[in-house]
């Protein structure tokens, strides 16, 4: 490699590749292992609308699909929940905690909420089982969130919030 | 008071169908998915919403090799799994791609949700297992996402009940 190549992977992956590459296929299998046991496409956000259908009446709550995978979409989360924790705890950083601002988790999460139910997706249906699938509607939804959000992370970077 | 116990037989209702029925492996295997689809949120600090930030903000590129490595390796299983015209052992499903239809909510919701991540740095998925790796402060984010998905919810049964009692145009 030239000097010129190295120095740009260093300016575009300041932190390396390797943790990240290896994260993804973990990411990327443990969905394979749910689909090649149960044929379904996990997505992290119809937990949302599925939990919801315990405490909620609204019948939009109340589909068939949401009462059939309410109790996976939770064991799921507990799942993920329970793997990033053994990690960190093994690894001993258990306990990080992060600096954005509770506002900002909070108005963020209140549109995640909308926008993914609204579009049938995030990051896990459209970003990696979707896209996995190459389907134009997910492809095109990814694109959409992505240049939105660098949008929106670049303006509130240029107004000088941190982090 | 007539909270005695339920006398099964007569008064017991039919349970709905649920998915995880057919196999008493169905959880299990969901739980060892998710606990490695877990490790991998942790590993590559996905987790972390600074992580995410740096990325939407161009002074680190790594995000492009997670949702990359994920893509690729569903890919693949997903395409020969689909293409072998089996299903899968602990529903019977038969093994699909993820094809949802294009209207103009996924376009809007999409750009929704790009808004809310841009915002704050995290997403569902990531959200679960920022809590996992001892971020209680995310529960704000997942206290939010909550709030957005039963408003999102409830206005659309609100506009669907509004368009039932009008005549059909």
């Amino acid at each position: 490699m030239t000097l010129t190549t190295v120095l740009l992977i260093e300016t575009l992956f300041p932190n390396g590749i390797s943790h990240y590459l290896l994260g993804g296929i973990l990411i990327g299998v443990g969905t394979a292992i749910i689909y090649l046991g149960t044929g379904i496409h996990a997505g992290a956000s119809t937990f949302l609308e599925s939990t919801l259908s315990y405490a909620s009446k609204l019948s939009r709550f109340q589909q068939p699909k949401f009462i059939a995978s309410r109790d996976w979409r939770v064991v799921f989360t507990a799942g993920i929940i329970a793997g990033a924790a053994a990690y960190s705890i093994t690894l001993g950083d258990f306990g990080w905690t992060t600096e954005v601002q509770p506002s900002r988790l909070f108005v963020g999460g209140i549109l995640i909420g909308i926008g993914t139910r609204l579009g049938k997706g995030c990051t896990s249906g459209h970003g990696v089982c979707g896209v996995g699938s190459g389907s134009k509607t997910s492809i095109f939804n990814v694109a959409i969130f992505m240049l939105v959000a660098i949008g929106v992370a670049q303006l509130v970077m240029a107004l000088g919030v941190t982090p | 008071m007539s909270n005695s116990t339920a006398t099964t037989g007569s008064t017991a209702t039919k349970k709905a169908p649920e998915d995880h029925d057919q196999s008493p492996w169905f959880l299990p295997l969901v739980f060892v998915g998710g606990f490695i689809f877990g490790i991998g949120l942790a590993l590559s600090q996905m987790a972390r919403p600074e992580v995410v930030l740096s990325f939407l903000q161009f002074t680190d590129f790594g995000l492009i090799f997670v949702m990359g490595g994920a893509a690729a390796v569903v890919s693949g299983i997903f395409f020969v799994a689909s293409a072998s015209g089996r299903s899968a052992p602990l529903s019977g499903r038969r093994y699909t791609r993820r094809l949802k239809s294009m209207d103009r909510d996924v376009m809007v919701g999409g750009g929704i949700f790009g808004v809310g991540w841009g915002l704050s740095g995290i997403c569902p998925g990531a959200a679960y297992a920022s809590l996992g790796i001892g971020n209680v402060v995310i529960l704000y984010g997942v206290a939010g996402m909550f709030v957005g998905a039963y408003l999102q919810g409830y206005l659309r049964e609100v506009r669907a009940g509004t368009a039932a009692t009008q005549p059909a145009d």
